[in-house]
């Protein structure tokens, strides 16, 4: 089967006043459909920026993005971003937060009010509707921030450390969430994060960066024995492989403190 | 919030609450009366000089007479009617300059060191030039309320546009957003606490500039009063003019923080 993402020879490089500076080196990477791939690697790697080239926002130095089999751009937007923090809109209610994509992209419809509605209530957040994100915790901020997401039905969704701005309890109840929900909407996901738990919970693959400018290290099968009845991300830490991949993938990323 | 009777506790700190604020706005009037009572009472006394000073009776009696021979409403109507159009004016031009600075890279960046040397220049030194070259009339006084709110307006409309998260702009690029698009539902809504603001300190700006351009042409409006009170040594038309120019602009500003409320509603 064809990948749903080809990524094939990426490469950028930043120019500044100071001279030339190299993000990211010779990446290739397919991505199938419905497969959930964590991209994990020391800071100040390259990590977002690969996720922005991806996404099309940036251009690449060299190399190109095929989703589909069609070359990514700013204007063919079939992908769902989600960042750090929720970037929700303080003077949008919640309601009119989530059908922000399809807004710019001028597909407002009665029905997406409706769907959206649906997917608020299903997603337990039904009485919030009408209220105003300061008025949500950090979690269920995230969640609409996912919905958000989720209504442009996007092809791919990249996310970028979006768990990382919650405290603790609430990473671990979102992370386990959201995985639910991708697996369940059989969604493709290419998910960065500084959390090696996290990537191998919520993975099929972890591919690990090098130190600038960013290369492909390694990439990591992950194959959890979840025990039974608990087979979602949070349940599959309990699998006895963790550890192992733990370590191999903590060894691999080389962290120097 | 619950629903549930409040606690006996909770009652006495309402009315202890209550009780600060009655406090607070009482001791507010009295400073007020007490100050006008013993300006009164010192005049009275001659413990002050009336010729200079006035005294708060006869500012009354002044603010009558001018109501009954009907001038005085002239006299504010045209003030007012200076300020809210160069306050209007001077304001509008202003986003939209800060629009064009946020669109174009290139014109903010040519722009700045001319916009951080008018913000410098004190704008009423400016006021002569433009009544000659526009007219010395109610159209030189406003060019130069305008003057004066412009330059703020710009700055502080382009910081604030320039200060959103870039996050929240790359957010809607990934959904294929136009530049005006970002313009629309991101940097104006976001810049709206920045804008009230600006319109807050642009009601006393404008008020510079309509009585600096009074002082220097007109033959009505509040800042005439005051020049012609100064010059025939009448300082109780001064005074009334001081009060009635302090009493327009806190309603002016309560406007303002009404509007406020009302778009604030997040």
């Amino acid at each position: 089967m064809k990948p749903l993402v080809e990524i094939n020879g990426i490469g950028m490089t930043y120019h500044s006043l100071k001279g030339e500076t190299e993000a990211i080196k010779d990446i290739n990477l397919n991505i199938s459909k419905g497969e959930i791939v964590g991209i994990v690697g020391p800071s100040g790697c390259g990590k977002s920026t690969l996720l922005s080239i991806i996404a099309g926002l940036i251009t690449p130095s060299k190399g190109n993005v095929l989703i589909n089999g069609k070359q990514v751009s700013k204007s063919n937007s079939n992908i769902g971003y989600m960042f750090q923090k929720d970037q929700l809109l303080e003077w949008r209610n919640i309601l009119e937060n989530v059908v922000l994509g399809l807004e710019i992209q001028r597909k407002l419809t009665p029905e997406v009010y409706d769907n959206a509605k649906a997917m608020l209530h299903s997603y337990g957040l039904g009485e919030f509707i009408s209220s105003y994100p300061r008025q949500l915790s950090g979690g269920m901020r995230q969640r609409v921030a996912l919905i958000r997401t989720l209504l442009l039905e996007p092809e791919l969704l990249l996310l970028d450390e979006p768990f990382s701005a919650l405290d603790y309890q609430t990473r671990l109840a979102i992370a386990d969430e959201i995985g639910i929900i991708l697996k369940k909407e059989q969604k493709t996901g290419l998910l960065i994060t500084h959390d090696i738990a996290e990537a191998i919970s919520l993975s099929d693959r972890v591919v690990i960066l090098s130190n600038r400018p960013a290369t492909i290290k390694e990439i990591v099968d992950i194959k959890l024995t979840c025990p039974i009845g608990k087979e979602t991300p949070l349940g599959c830490r309990e699998a006895p492989e963790f550890r192992h991949y733990f370590n191999k993938i903590w060894k691999e990323l080389d962290i120097h403190v | 919030m619950s629903n549930k009777k409040p606690s006996k506790e909770h009652e006495e700190y309402l009315i202890n609450l209550k009780k600060k604020n009655r406090n607070i706005f009482l001791t507010q009037i009295s400073i007020l009366i007490l100050g006008l009572l013993l300006w009164e009472v010192a005049a009275h006394f001659k413990w002050i000089d009336t010729f200079l000073t006035s005294y708060p009776s006869q500012i009354w009696k002044l603010f009558l007479t001018y109501i009954k021979h009907g001038n005085l409403f002239y006299h504010v109507g045209i003030s007012v009617m200076e300020t809210i159009i160069g306050f209007l004016g001077g304001t509008l031009l202003g986003v939209i300059i800060a629009i064009g600075l946020w669109w174009s890279d290139f014109w903010a960046k040519v722009l700045d060191p001319y916009l951080v040397m008018l913000n410098s220049l004190p704008k009423t030194a400016l006021a002569p030039i433009i009544i000659i070259w526009v007219g010395a009339g109610y159209s030189g006084i406003i060019v130069t309320a305008i003057t004066v709110s412009i330059v703020v307006t710009i700055m502080n409309m382009f910081e604030s546009f320039i200060s959103v998260d870039n996050d929240q702009i790359k957010l809607l690029n990934t959904f294929g957003a136009t530049k005006l698009q970002i313009l629309q539902k991101i940097i104006i809504p976001s810049s709206i606490p920045t804008l009230i603001n600006t319109l807050k300190i642009n009601i006393g700006l404008s008020w510079v500039g309509v009585i600096v351009g009074e002082f220097l042409v007109s033959k009505a409006g509040i800042g005439y009063l005051i020049v012609y009170g100064g010059q025939v040594f009448k300082l109780d038309i001064v005074m009334m003019s001081i009060f009635i120019l302090a009493v327009i602009s806190v309603f002016m500003y309560k406007a303002i923080s009404i509007l406020e409320n009302k778009f604030r509603k997040w």
